[in-house]
């Protein structure tokens, strides 16, 4: 009887993994005729790969915007996410055609570097200091987000930090100044090397105070013990920016792509887009547009 | 490359060895008994539960250690003992991966010359427990290697570890999320170096055991 059960079950997951199997060959084949039709049609290079942060493909603006570029355009766009750091090496490695991230010094190395064409800013937002609802360190009314920095500091108040070179870890880091705390004396102070994500459940778990990014963290809000505390300081304005791969440095750049993607982002249509974007789910829009 | 972080190195090779160490322990110390009570009991429902420890082994690492954080999250049911992202809570989630593992490799070794020790026992009229340190005393070379196995798994080990532990500095990152953490940052050939010192302590620990195991043969 157990055997027999068993059989029926091995054969019942074999017919469903093999369903399965079919509807992805399906799908991979549509995308390759799809893209050799392309390829023999006009010999040119339809893929465009895109490295990016983690808080501009994460908080769901990309896979908002790019299926209409891709539609429009015949474009497909491969998108890799990882923090700013990352995201500036693959560039550097040869394996992007475009970069979009936010932070303004490694920018500007990897184009003083030979890496890059010109730094785009095209959008920003603010981040904000979340943590716990009682606001032990009573930041709420801090004037700046180093001003609130300092009384966390002050009250030994825990604190998550990216601790991973990305984008808003760098903001921070900008933000303390010359009082980084040292993660190994201070022990208020973790660092969490992880993404966004994982340090607002930490902060969550520990009753800790976080710099975040207003669209992860609206996000992810529900899942959280936090709240905002502090926003919108001049201190804390988040810039993005579009950089195309330098193609005279690097191999196989898809330099027409990488030119048509950062035309329609910084284009009517997708400012358009950018600036809707969040308002229906969060009530607010999450990214606003650089006056050009 | 390495010398420039020393201290920090050190201190996370530390928390390393620390927690495959105790991982190890305590999956042995539980696999390999409940290994040999399986192999060697004639129970119902042995079959049953060799494939659910089979299924086990193929546990996805996230898997294990979301379970383990479901229950030490703040809220839930373990949520007081406040262990979540400490390296207790790591070990715990290590366990789960592995014991499944120990215990059916066990089995396998075991069952290689189960008859003929469990017939002189019988013979002997020895106790439930002495037939059980009988068996794995017989077989202890190739329970070496699982042991070796356990460890091997749970230093080589990531998912988990980083959900359940955090990858905290100087608090509970180990050399599976540093090398995650460079890889992230973008340092993927310092990421890679770290790897290197990774596979150098396997190697070390490979060695230690097969020297220990050599002089235990030559005394015996």
């Amino acid at each position: 009887m157990m055997k027999k059960l068993l059989a029926l079950l091995l054969a019942l997951v074999m017919v469903l993994s093999f369903a399965a199997c079919k509807g992805s060959d399906d799908a991979n084949a549509t995308t390759e005729a799809g893209a050799t039709t392309a390829t023999t049609d006009e010999k040119e290079n339809m893929t465009i790969r895109m490295s990016t942060t983690t808080s501009v493909n994460d908080s769901g603006l990309l896979p908002y915007l790019l299926p209409v570029f891709e539609k429009e355009t015949g474009y497909k766009v491969e998108v890799q996410s990882a923090g700013t750091g990352a995201a500036i090496q693959k560039a550097v490695d040869g394996n992007a055609d475009l970069i979009l991230v936010h932070a303004k010094a490694s920018e500007e190395t990897f184009i003083s570097d030979g890496y890059g064409v010109e730094r785009i800013p095209f959008m920003y937002n603010y981040f904000v200091v979340v943590g716990p609802k009682d606001d032990p360190a009573a930041i709420k009314d801090s004037e700046s987000a180093a001003d609130a920095f300092k009384k966390i500091a002050d009250t030994k108040a825990k604190f998550v930090s990216r601790g991973d070179e990305s984008g808003t870890h760098k903001a921070e880091l900008k933000i303390w100044g010359e009082s980084v705390p040292d993660s190994e004396k201070d022990t208020w102070y973790i660092s969490a090397g992880q993404g966004m994500g994982a340090c607002l459940t930490m902060a969550s778990e520990q009753g800790a105070y976080c710099l975040t990014d207003k669209a992860t963290f609206l996000s992810m809000k529900d899942k959280l013990d936090l709240d905002i505390i502090l926003s919108e300081s001049e201190d804390m304005k988040n810039t993005y920016s579009l950089i195309e791969c330098n193609s005279e440095k690097l191999d196989g750049i898809n330099t027409k792509g990488a030119k048509a993607l950062i035309e329609w982002m910084t284009g009517d249509e997708a400012s358009g887009l950018i600036a809707e974007y969040g308002k229906e789910q969060y009530g607010q829009p999450l990214f606003f547009l650089i006056e050009k | 490359m390495l010398r420039s972080m020393d201290r920090e190195l050190l201190q996370i090779l530390f928390v390393t060895l620390r927690m495959s160490f105790f991982s190890t322990l305590i999956s042995c110390l539980v696999g390999m008994p409940l290994g040999v009570l399986i192999e060697s009991g004639r129970f119902k429902g042995r079959g049953l539960i060799k494939k659910f420890l089979h299924t086990m082994m193929g546990l996805p690492p996230v898997v294990a250690g979301l379970i383990v954080y479901m229950l030490f999250t703040k809220y839930g049911p373990f949520g007081r003992l406040g262990l979540l992202f400490t390296v207790e809570v790591m070990v715990i989630a290590q366990c789960i991966l592995i014991i499944p593992i120990v215990s059916s490799l066990t089995c396998s070794v075991v069952s290689t010359n189960l008859n003929p020790v469990l017939q002189s026992t019988k013979g002997l009229r020895l106790s439930k427990a002495k037939t059980l340190r009988l068996l794995l005393n017989e077989n202890k070379y190739a329970l070496l290697s699982v042991v070796l196995t356990a460890f091997s798994r749970s230093i080589a080990e990531v998912g988990a570890v980083s959900l359940v532990g955090g990858n905290i500095q100087w608090k509970t990152r180990v050399m599976t999320t540093a090398i995650m953490l460079e890889t992230n940052k973008g340092n993927f050939s310092f990421a890679l170096a770290l790897g290197c010192v990774l596979l150098l302590i396997s190697l070390v620990v490979n060695i230690l055991v097969g020297v220990f195991s050599k002089n235990e043969k030559t005394e015996s």
